[in-house]
C-alpha cells in the first residue's frame, strides 16, 4: 500500500486562512466577507492585512450572499465565510437566486462542517450540506480532505470561474497530501490502487479511508482509495475506471447519506455500471454533542465502519462479473 | 433631453405595453409594474441614461439599477425595450417557452440590462449594497439605484441589509420604495402593517426622501436631488408613493390587480384609457 505519512495534524479551517492569504496577495480582485466568525475562519490575518477587502457583515448570512452577489458585478472574487450550516440551509434561497441562478462568481466557504464539529451540537453540526449544493445548477462543490489540499483548493477556486461551495472542518485532522499538489477541480485523486474494493471519500473520511485500506491489507484485501474533492461535478471516469476493475465500491462522507456523495455515486452507478455501493455517512439522523472521534464512532463513521463496510460491499458483488 | 411631456408619453406606452403584454401571456402583475412605470421611465431616460449597446455586466463607470421585486418584470421589460436594450417585438414572448423575457427577470437567458435575478423577494437591496461596495473599492463614482417593494419589506433579510448600510456608509447607494401599499392578500396595513416607515428607516441610519411616484415632473426633479445627497456618508431611500394599477381606472387602488391578468374585455377598458404614444409592439 501506498504509505501516507501525517506530517502535523491541523484544522482544514487554517488551510483555508493561509489560502485565503496567500489570495490576498496574489488577486486583488479577491474580497473576503466574514458574519462574525472571524477567528473561527481563520480570516482574521486577511482582515487585519487587507481592510480595504474584508467586509465584516454581522450575524446576517442572508445579507452575506447577497452582498457577495453584488459585488461580483464590480468584478470582484467574493470569498463568504461562516459555519457550513449557516452557508447554506440558513440561506438556501439566498445563494438559490442570487448566486446560482444568477451564475454570480461567489465562493462560499464553509467551516464546521459534519459531526467533527463536536461539542456544539446538532443545531451546528449540518450533515445537509452538500446534498442542498449539490441540487443547485450552476454550483460547484468541493470538499478536501486535510489542511494542504485546503490550502490549495481556496486558491483553485478563485482561478475558476462560477460559483463554489468550499466545505471544510474544524478539528485538528492528519495533513498527508503533498503541500506542492496542485488541485485541479473536479479530477478525483487515487490515492492507493487496488483490485478488490473500491472506496470513495471525501473530507476528513479520506485518512479514515486510508487507515480502513491498510487494515484490509493486512486481511489481503486491495482497497482502491479514491479521494473525490469535488463532489460536483462528479469524476466520473475516475469512477467508472475504478469500479470496472473492483466491481464493487464503498463512499465514506461525513455528512448525511440522502443528497451526499455516496448517494451521487448510487446515481451513477444506477445508471452505467450497476453495482453494489456500501454508504458510510449519517443515515437520516441529527448529530449530537460530543468528541468528535466519539461521534465518528457513535454515528458509523469510524475506521472499521468503513473496513466493515468494504468486506460487505465485497461479498454482494455478482459472482459472473458485471 | 427629454421634456415631462416627453417622459409622460414613453411611460403612457409602457403602460400599454405592460397590458397588453400581460393578457398575452394570461399570466403577469399589472399593478405593480404600472404604479412604478413613472419612476422607471424617468430613471432610465432621464437620469442613467445608459448606453444600451454597451451593457456589460460589471457595469464599471456606469450607474445601476437593480428591481428586487422582480414581479414588475413586464414594466421593466417594456422600458429596457424602448430604450433601445433589444427589439420592442421580443416584448410578445413575454412568460412564453424559451424567452429571454422570464416570468421574473433573469441573467441566464442573455437579456441585455439584467444583472441579477430577482422575483423571490428581499435580495435586491443587499445585492445593490455589494455592487455598491464594488464601486468604491474601484474608485468608480458612478451611483447604484434599487426599486423594492413596500410589502417586500416584511422580508427580514432587508433589515439586515439597513443596519449594514449605515454602518458601513453606503452613501452611493439609492433605495427607493414602492410605497402603493398594497400586497397580494389586501392593504400592507391588514396584512402586516410596517408602521412608520419614515421613523424606522431614520432609525436605521439612513436619508429619507419621499416622492410622489405618479407625477412625472416631481419624480424627475427629485431623482436629480437625492443624488446631491450621496457622498455623505449615508445611504438615501426615497419613500415613493405610488397607486397600483396607475393609469388605468378600475385598476387603480386595488390590491386584486396584484397579479390577475385582464381578459380580452377587460384589456380594451383598459387601452381604451391609455394612450398609443410610441406605437404598440
Amino acid at each position: 500500500m501506498v504509505e501516507y505519512i501525517n506530517t502535523g495534524s491541523n484544522d482544514t479551517r487554517s488551510g483555508f486562512g493561509e489560502g485565503l492569504m496567500e489570495l490576498g496577495k496574489k488577486n486583488p480582485r479577491v474580497v473576503a466577507l466574514c458574519a462574525d466568525l472571524t477567528g473561527s475562519l481563520k480570516m482574521d490575518a486577511f482582515a487585519r492585512k487587507y481592510p480595504g477587502r474584508f467586509i465584516q457583515v454581522g450575524i446576517a448570512e442572508a445579507n452575506m450572499m447577497g452582498i457577495a452577489a453584488g459585488l461580483t458585478i464590480g468584478g470582484k472574487i467574493p470569498f463568504t465565510g461562516t459555519f457550513a450550516n449557516f452557508s447554506t440551509g440558513r440561506v438556501y434561497d439566498q445563494i438559490r437566486q442570487s448566486i446560482a441562478y444568477s451564475n454570480k462568481n461567489v465562493k462560499i466557504c464553509a467551516s464546521h462542517a459534519g459531526l467533527t464539529l463536536g461539542e456544539d451540537g446538532a443545531t451546528h453540526q449540518t450533515l445537509e450540506d452538500i446534498g442542498l449544493m449539490r441540487m443547485l445548477p450552476n454550483m460547484t462543490v468541493i470538499s478536501p480532505c486535510d489542511f494542504n489540499q485546503t490550502r490549495a483548493a481556496t486558491m483553485a477556486i478563485a482561478e475558476y470561474t462560477g460559483p463554489v461551495y468550499l466545505r471544510f472542518g474544524r478539528p485538528k485532522w492528519p495533513n498527508f497530501t503533498s503541500v506542492d499538489e496542485e488541485f485541479v477541480i473536479g479530477k478525483a485523486i487515487v490515492l492507493n490502487p487496488g483490485d478488490d474494493v473500491s472506496i470513495f471519500a471525501t473530507g476528513h473520511m479520506v485518512w479514515n479511508a486510508l487507515q480502513a485500506c491498510k487494515i484490509l491489507e493486512g486481511q489481503g484485501i486491495g482497497a482502491e482509495v479514491i479521494n473525490i474533492h469535488t463532489i460536483k461535478p462528479l469524476d466520473e471516469a475516475a469512477v467508472m475506471a475504478s469500479i470496472r476493475k473492483t466491481r464493487c465500491a464503498v463512499s465514506a462522507e461525513e455528512h448525511m447519506q440522502n443528497g451526499g456523495l455516496g448517494d451521487s455515486i448510487a446515481q451513477l452507478l444506477a445508471r452505467a455500471f450497476p453495482a453494489p455501493l456500501e454508504m458510510v455517512a449519517v443515515n437520516d439522523h441529527f448529530g449530537e454533542s460530543g468528541k468528535p472521534e466519539e461521534l465518528l464512532k457513535k454515528f458509523g463513521l469510524d475506521v472499521p465502519d468503513i473496513v466493515q463496510a468494504a468486506l460487505k460491499t465485497m461479498k454482494r458483488k455478482s459472482p459472473s462479473g458485471h | 433631453m427629454y421634456s415631462i411631456k416627453d417622459l409622460e408619453k414613453i411611460s403612457s406606452q409602457v403602460r400599454r405595453d405592460i397590458l397588453r403584454m400581460v393578457h398575452d401571456a394570461a399570466s403577469g402583475h399589472v399593478g405593480g409594474a404600472l404604479g412604478s412605470a413613472d419612476f422607471l421611465v424617468a430613471l432610465y431616460f432621464d437620469i442613467l441614461q445608459p448606453d444600451p449597446a454597451a451593457f456589460l455586466m460589471d457595469g464599471r463607470d456606469e450607474d445601476l439599477f437593480f428591481l428586487s421585486n422582480g414581479h414588475l418584470s413586464a414594466g421593466w421589460y417594456s422600458v429596457l425595450a424602448r430604450y433601445g436594450y433589444f427589439d420592442i417585438g421580443e416584448l410578445s414572448t413575454f412568460r412564453k417557452l424559451g424567452s429571454r423575457l422570464q416570468g421574473h427577470p433573469a441573467t441566464d437567458t442573455g437579456l441585455p440590462g439584467i444583472r441579477m435575478s430577482s422575483g423571490s423577494l428581499g435580495q435586491g437591496l443587499s445585492v445593490a449594497i455589494g455592487a455598491a461596495l464594488a464601486k468604491k473599492m474601484n474608485a468608480d463614482h458612478r451611483l447604484v439605484w434599487c426599486l423594492m417593494g413596500d410589502g417586500e419589506l416584511e422580508e427580514g433579510q432587508n433589515w439586515e441589509a439597513l443596519m449594514f448600510a449605515a454602518a458601513h456608509k453606503v452613501d452611493n447607494l439609492i433605495a427607493v420604495v414602492d410605497y402603493n401599499g398594497k400586497q397580494i392578500d389586501g392593504p400592507v396595513d391588514t396584512v402586516i402593517s410596517l408602521g412608520d416607515l419614515n421613523a424606522k428607516f431614520e432609525a436605521f441610519g439612513w436619508m429619507v426622501f419621499s416622492m410622489d411616484g405618479n407625477n412625472m415632473a416631481e419624480v424627475t426633479d427629485t431623482l436629480k436631488k437625492v443624488q446631491w445627497y450621496t457622498s455623505q456618508e449615508q445611504p438615501i431611500v426615497i419613500l415613493m408613493t405610488t397607486r397600483m394599477g396607475s393609469g388605468v381606472d378600475f385598476m387603480t387602488d386595488n390590491h386584486e390587480w396584484h397579479g390577475v391578468p385582464p381578459n380580452d374585455a377587460q384589456l380594451a377598458r383598459a387601452l381604451a384609457q391609455v394612450e398609443e404614444t410610441l406605437g404598440d409592439y
